[in-house]
């Protein structure tokens, strides 16, 4: 049977580590190509790593520094951040990258997602968005690092990405972005019952609990997450972790 | 020495790193003369059935390949879209496969079943070899490999089948014949399912029949 995947969500500013709350205030954290080996060393299911300073800088991907990342991998990989050009696409799958994360190139030109999706498979194609409610209660999708709006519905959103060819959705939940009080469900159960490529979701995870819940709940198909897996306790000490095979399997179990 | 074949198809970086983990040498090429001298081939694919049958042309690989495979036998194993490019055709494109082996590739479609299942697959999950069990050994009793696909091998030929998978139904996630050997999962990204499966496929006697 296939499981749903649990996966640490990492965030690169630089060529730092660091855990950003409601996507603000990045908190350095450590070194990537230590956490990647302990994670590697665990066994997670998958890593995904955003460079959020490629997104805000308009930068390319740091590709060596990728690669040396990847060379550490030896479980699935997904990067985001930067990536606006086929080119960039092909390096990272040759370095390592078996999925890459479009956000920002894809609000500006959607038909970025239908380009690489010709190229390289819909399969390593993951369309990744900013969500964020309104004061009135009504999400909307985010540009530039969740500091401004656009004027696409995540749900509208999400059916143009999978009819250009995206493979997966990566969302990524703002306001519950650090807060660790568990995922947005309501949104996240529309979402996956809207499109028919898995759903992966990010923001909010706590506890196994918090991802027991949405994968009961909804049809996601992985839950990210990001200060679970970086910090231990209530002072937020830095602690690389991931459950035991064990917990996952009596959380997946019913 | 193991060749992975770079035909800007596939993640290569990522077989070479898991290769070169287990301790063997090996280099991403796509050199015919390189080809010629590895003991054993490796083609990683990602992408379109369509787009890689070009890339192979362009490359002029596919006389070579169909030489070193078909005439002296070399040991060659196909990942993902690698295994689907075994095949004679595809639902994907409408190029013709390598047709080594006889089988087609289709996309998963659960119409017939009702189900409403997420494709492509993608995630973990379970093989159950029908043969050579010795390439697949559990750790933990657990047997699990990584996925992410939307088209699967179908195989006019029992006898090709190595083993199968269950999403929908059954699909065929494994297949050997003679010196050709395939998987759907993607063994340099399984940890250390994948790591033992490479391992076996490298250390194994060369099948020569």
């Amino acid at each position: 049977m296939l499981s749903k995947r649990i996966i640490p969500c990492l965030l690169l500013d630089g060529r730092g580590l660091v855990k950003t709350l409601r996507f603000q205030s990045p908190k350095y954290i450590g070194d990537p190509i230590n956490a990647v080996k302990i994670f590697n060393e665990k066994f997670v299911d998958e890593i995904i790593f955003l460079d959020i300073s490629a997104a805000r800088q308009g930068k390319e991907p740091n590709f060596n520094f990728i690669g040396e990342i990847a060379s550490e991998c030896f479980i699935p990989f997904c990067y985001g951040g930067g990536i606006r050009t086929i080119e960039a696409a092909k390096k990272l799958f040759s370095i390592g990258v078996e999925k890459i994360a479009v956000n920002s190139a894809a609000i500006q030109n959607p038909e970025l997602i239908k380009q690489l999706a010709e190229h390289f498979g819909s399969q390593s194609i993951v369309a990744a968005m900013d969500i964020k409610k309104n004061w009135l209660g009504k999400y909307l999708v985010m540009k530039n690092l969740g500091r401004g709006k656009t004027s696409h519905h995540p749900i509208e959103y999400a059916q143009m990405m999978q009819n250009l060819g995206a493979g997966e959705l990566f969302v990524n939940s703002i306001d519950s972005d650090g807060v660790m009080e568990g995922f947005d469900i309501n949104i996240l159960r529309e979402l996956s019952d809207s499109v028919s490529i898995p759903v992966t979701a990010c923001g909010g995870a706590g506890s196994l609990e918090h991802i027991k819940k949405l994968l009961e709940e909804s049809r996601v198909s992985a839950a990210a997450c990001g200060s679970l897996f970086v910090f231990k306790g209530k002072h937020r000490a830095v602690l690389i972790n991931y459950p035991s095979r064990e917990n996952i399997k009596s959380i997946l179990e019913n | 020495m193991i060749i992975v074949l770079d035909c800007g198809i596939g993640n290569t970086g990522s077989v070479v790193n898991m290769i070169r983990k287990i301790g063997v040498e090996a280099i991403a090429s796509s050199d015919p003369l390189d080809l010629e001298k590895a003991d054993k081939l490796i083609l990683p694919g990602v992408g379109k059935f369509d787009h890689a049958m070009k890339q192979l042309q362009e490359l002029d690989l596919i006389a070579p390949l169909h030489n070193l495979v078909l005439k002296s036998r070399k040991p060659i194993l196909g990942i993902c879209l690698g295994i689907q490019l075994f095949t004679r055709k595809s639902e994907e494109g409408i190029l013709p496969g390598l047709g080594w082996i006889d089988a087609q590739s289709v996309r998963f479609n659960f119409a017939d079943l009702g189900k409403d299942l997420k494709v492509p697959h993608m995630g973990w999950n379970s093989v159950t070899p029908s043969r050579n069990k010795e390439m697949f050994p559990q750790i933990d009793n657990e047997l699990r490999y990584y996925f992410v696909h939307s088209y699967h091998v179908v195989c006019n030929d029992e006898q090709d089948i190595l083993a199968r998978t269950h999403y929908g139904y059954d699909f065929v996630s494994a297949i050997q014949k003679d010196n050709i050997w395939g998987v759907q999962f993607h063994p340099e990204k399984s940890h250390r399912y994948g790591m033992e499966f490479l391992r076996a496929f490298i250390e194994r006697d060369n099948i020569v029949k």
